[in-house]
């Protein structure tokens, strides 16, 4: 675009774009920063959302609808799925899209409901507090876990699932 | 905007059962023991009825979560979405129909009664 009609794209001097300078400060609606974080959490959420149907149903088909259903999940179930590193990375994953697509919709409900700043101040630590110890405690346990437990004799345990016959001696 | 109410009770529900799960996997690490006697709770059926209770806050906030993601993104989207919540409520119930059927047949089979 050249100089020669900069006029038609500039506002006209002397008037400001609503809700700007003139107005107290303390008088707009957000800051400016506060809202690109808004922006960012409101397709986070989308998107999260998104990732999370595939995520949980498959979690839940897995574990409810194929096999005994219910009844096989035990200490050697949960060993055999994470003796497999896609069900690793597939439990880490859900692990943390949930709570944090949990967690930022508690902060809206938290925002709507509690009026006082310092309740909506209480509220909202003990939720980042909360989800703080669940994500960590989450990973931790994912990648920490030992399948293969023997006992003091060196014999494998009897709830070992079968494939660490191979492995230990 | 029953829809929203039911979005935002079914999101905070999750949100609960997930800190409660996260706590009760964790204890794969204390001991399989531990696990197993927790883990046992969830084949009461009690428990299977709020198993069921729990997927279908699931798969309505799911599909109901898509409908809001359509809407936004979708240029045709405001202007079917009630059409959409129709859809949403026609699926949630087929999809009920069926897991509530499977669940409880895979539950009688195994069950060793009281
Ligand atoms: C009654 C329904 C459910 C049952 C029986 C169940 C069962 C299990 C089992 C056996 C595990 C151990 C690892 C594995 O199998 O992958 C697990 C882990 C996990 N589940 Fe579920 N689940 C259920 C519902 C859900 C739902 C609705 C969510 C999401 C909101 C979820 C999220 C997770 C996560 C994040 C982990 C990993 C935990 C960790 O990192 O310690 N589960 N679940
Ligand atoms: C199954 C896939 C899921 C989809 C498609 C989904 C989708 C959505 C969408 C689109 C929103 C609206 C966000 C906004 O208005 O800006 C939302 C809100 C929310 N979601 Fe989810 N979500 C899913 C799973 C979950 C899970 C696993 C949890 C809990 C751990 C959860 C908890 C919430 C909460 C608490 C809200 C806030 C509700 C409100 O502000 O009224 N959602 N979800």
């Amino acid at each position: 675009m050249t100089a020669a009609n900069s006029e038609a794209v500039l506002p006209a001097k002397g008037i400001e774009a609503p809700r700007s300078g003139r107005i107290d400060p303390k008088y707009l609606r957000s800051n400016p920063s506060s809202g690109s974080f808004e922006m960012v959490a409101w397709v986070f959420m989308r998107v999260s959302g998104a990732a999370l149907v595939v995520l949980i149903f498959v979690h839940l088909f897995t574990n409810l609808l194929v096999g005994e259903g219910i009844h096989q999940i035990d200490f050697a179930f949960v060993a055999g799925k994470w003796a497999n590193p896609v069900w690793q990375f597939w439990d880490l994953t859900m692990l943390w899209l949930a709570m944090l697509h949990g967690t930022n919709g508690m902060r809206t409900i938290i925002n709507d409901y509690a009026e006082k700043d310092s309740t909506r101040l209480w509220l909202k630590s003990i939720l980042y507090l909360a989800t703080t110890v669940i994500i960590i405690l989450g990973t931790l346990v994912i990648f920490t876990f030992e399948p293969c437990l023997v006992d003091d004799a060196g014999n494998l345990m009897d709830y070992a699932p079968a494939f660490c016959e191979n492995i230990a001696n | 905007m029953w829809s929203w109410v039911g979005h935002r009770i079914t999101g905070v529900g999750i949100f609960f059962f997930l800190l409660v799960h996260v706590l009760d996997t964790s204890l794969v690490r204390v001991s399989p023991e531990a696990y197993d006697a927790v883990i046992g709770a969830y084949k009461h059926p009690i428990m299977i009825m709020g198993e069921i209770g729990l997927v279908g806050a699931i798969v309505f906030h799911a599909f109901n979560g898509l409908r809001i993601i359509l809407v936004d993104f979708w240029k045709q989207g405001t202007r079917y979405h009630r059409q959409m919540l129709w859809a949403v409520m026609a699926l949630w119930f087929v999809t009920m129909v069926a897991f509530s059927i499977r669940h409880l047949m895979l539950f009688f089979d195994g069950w060793e009664g009281f």
